[in-house]
């Protein structure tokens, strides 16, 4: 696994990403490269971007300029002359049951069962073969401890619960990528502990992970690698060790004492 | 003076059982096609290209603006003098139906628009992360939440088609107030005749009313199993106001 890791090849490439909410510019010229099987965890305060990073590379936001591949592949838009012109919706749709990404807010399918919301993707995306998919759905929620909830609506779990449904709908898809986004931030504090269980779980697999979090604690135990980014720009990126034990940068410094 | 004997006499004649199977027909059919155009008018409306949205706009501002009962006049006797290649094509039915339908398709189109509006936009997002295109995730992830806020006021709409069929008289469809018009003034009882179309009208209603409430009850987010069920207020309670569990009313947890 470290040998597949030091040699990935690059699952996701970003260059210089800009992005503006009306005056405001979130991201200023973000440059980014995560390898295949790497685990990048990034962190940093409210309003420093990184959502916003992460929900650019699955194209949920448009980017104002920049480019961001994904296994060489651009995604969101093509080259025509030097400009970029938004991309085919199947093309898009293509790229992204192949990311899989897990919301803060979980946004399972309500009116669906736990079951229900794991196989609708492969199903109605893949166009897999139902009983095949469900097999591979019930072997998900095994996985993610929750077997006997197969057929709970998603109001019947607990925030817990729901996350580790989400995670295993997007894991149904066989993502190359996972994209988490502040997966443990809504949930009681009681309950961020199982969901990281699983997280964690599927980093040692092998899973090719960018992580949007608060948890130092997973941060410097699962990370490749941190990236600390404050007002729209990475700030610095190094190894747990680095970020945690020696920052460098002033900001960097001063936001870990903040919080640790 | 009022006589009950006419009443009984035309209450269950095949005469009125014919003209309030031509009511419900018509109604059905109208509020069908209505949903369909209202559905296609609803997502033109909220595209972000103008080319689509305008052009709902535009209907639904033409629709809405203007009385139902000039658009059939409109069209029954308007348009055949204009456009004389309609005749063949413009007849009682088809005219009622067509006035009727796109009528409709303007209410439920802002109807249909507020239903898909409440959905939590990180379904959309959900879906579309999973890999969904627009039209597969509105019809497997929007529409089916969308519908637990759409059909109560579907049902309202369903409840007024099926007295807004009376229109058609006025271009001599015999449906149920026709029916009573008609053979009122040949026998001086009007009254008479518009209370049996009365009467039918509320069985219509009221029928209607029990289908929609079972409808509701199965479109409800949480589900409710058999015995819960029995414990829910019953139709009649909810119409009339009272004892309502506002909390099986509203959308899921979720969305709230």
């Amino acid at each position: 696994m470290d040998i597949q890791r030091i040699n990935g090849i690059e699952m996701v490439r970003a260059e210089k990403i800009v992005k503006h909410f009306g005056s405001l510019t979130v991201l200023d010229g973000i440059d980014l490269t995560v390898k295949r099987g790497q685990v990048v965890v990034i962190i940093g305060p409210s309003g420093s971007g990184k959502t916003t990073l992460l929900r650019c590379i699955n194209h949920l936001e448009k980017i104002d300029s920049g480019r961001i591949y994904i296994e060489g592949e651009m995604i969101g838009y093509r080259e025509v002359n030097g400009r970029l012109i938004e991309d085919r919706e199947a093309t898009i749709a293509r790229i992204r049951s192949q990311i899989g990404f897990v919301f803060q807010r979980f946004n399972l399918f309500p009116h669906m069962t736990a079951l229900e919301n794991v196989i609708e993707a492969p199903i109605h995306v893949l166009h897999q073969p139902k009983a095949e998919v469900k097999e591979r759905a019930v072997a998900l929620l095994e996985k993610v401890g929750l077997a006997d909830k197969a057929d709970s609506y998603p109001h019947k779990l607990s925030g817990g619960q729901q996350q580790r449904v989400a995670i295993a709908r997007a894991l149904a898809m066989n993502p190359k990528l996972m994209l988490f986004d502040e997966a443990t931030s809504a949930l009681d504090p009681e309950l961020v502990g199982e969901v990281l269980k699983v997280m964690d779980q599927l980093a040692k697999e092998g899973m090719t992970m960018i992580v949007v979090t608060h948890e130092m604690g997973f941060a410097r135990e699962v990370a490749d690698e941190v990236i600390f980014m404050d007002k729209a720009v990475i700030v610095e990126e190094g190894s747990p060790e680095q970020i945690f034990d020696h920052p460098q940068n002033e900001r960097t410094q001063e936001f870990l004492s903040m919080i640790l | 003076m009022f006589r009950w004997d006419i009443v009984g006499q035309y209450l269950f004649s095949g005469l009125f059982i014919s003209a309030a199977w031509t009511t419900l027909w018509i109604a059905v059919i109208s509020q069908t096609c209505g949903v369909i155009i209202g559905l296609f008018l609803a997502l033109m409306r909220m595209s972000r290209y103008p080319w689509l949205s305008l052009p709902a706009r535009a209907y639904i501002w033409l629709f809405r603006g203007s009385p139902l009962l000039v658009q059939l006049l409109l069209l029954y006797f308007g348009f055949p003098e204009v456009f004389p290649g309609l005749v063949p094509y413009i007849t009682i039915y088809s005219a009622a139906l067509i006035a009727f339908s796109f009528n409709e398709g303007a209410y439920m189109a802002e109807i249909i628009r507020a239903g898909i509006t409440s959905v939590d936009p990180g379904q959309m997002e959900a879906a579309k992360s999973l890999g969904m295109r627009y039209a597969l995730a509105m019809r497997r992830v929007i529409l089916p939440q969308a519908a637990r806020v759409i059909v109560p006021p579907l049902g309202n709409e369903f409840n007024n088609m099926l007295k807004t069929t009376s229109l058609a008289s006025v271009i001599g469809l015999f449906e149920l107030t026709y029916t009573a018009q008609v053979y009122g003034s040949q026998s001086f009882s009007y009254f008479e005749l518009l209370v049996v179309a009365t009467f039918y009208y509320l069985i219509l209603t009221t029928l209607w009313g029990y289908i929609q409430s079972y409808i509701e009850r199965r479109l409800d987010p949480n589900r409710l199993t058999g015995s819960e069920l029995k414990a829910q207020k019953s139709w009649t309670q909810r119409m009339m106001g009272f004892g309502t569990r506002g909390d099986r009313l509203v959308g899921p947890r979720e969305l709230r």
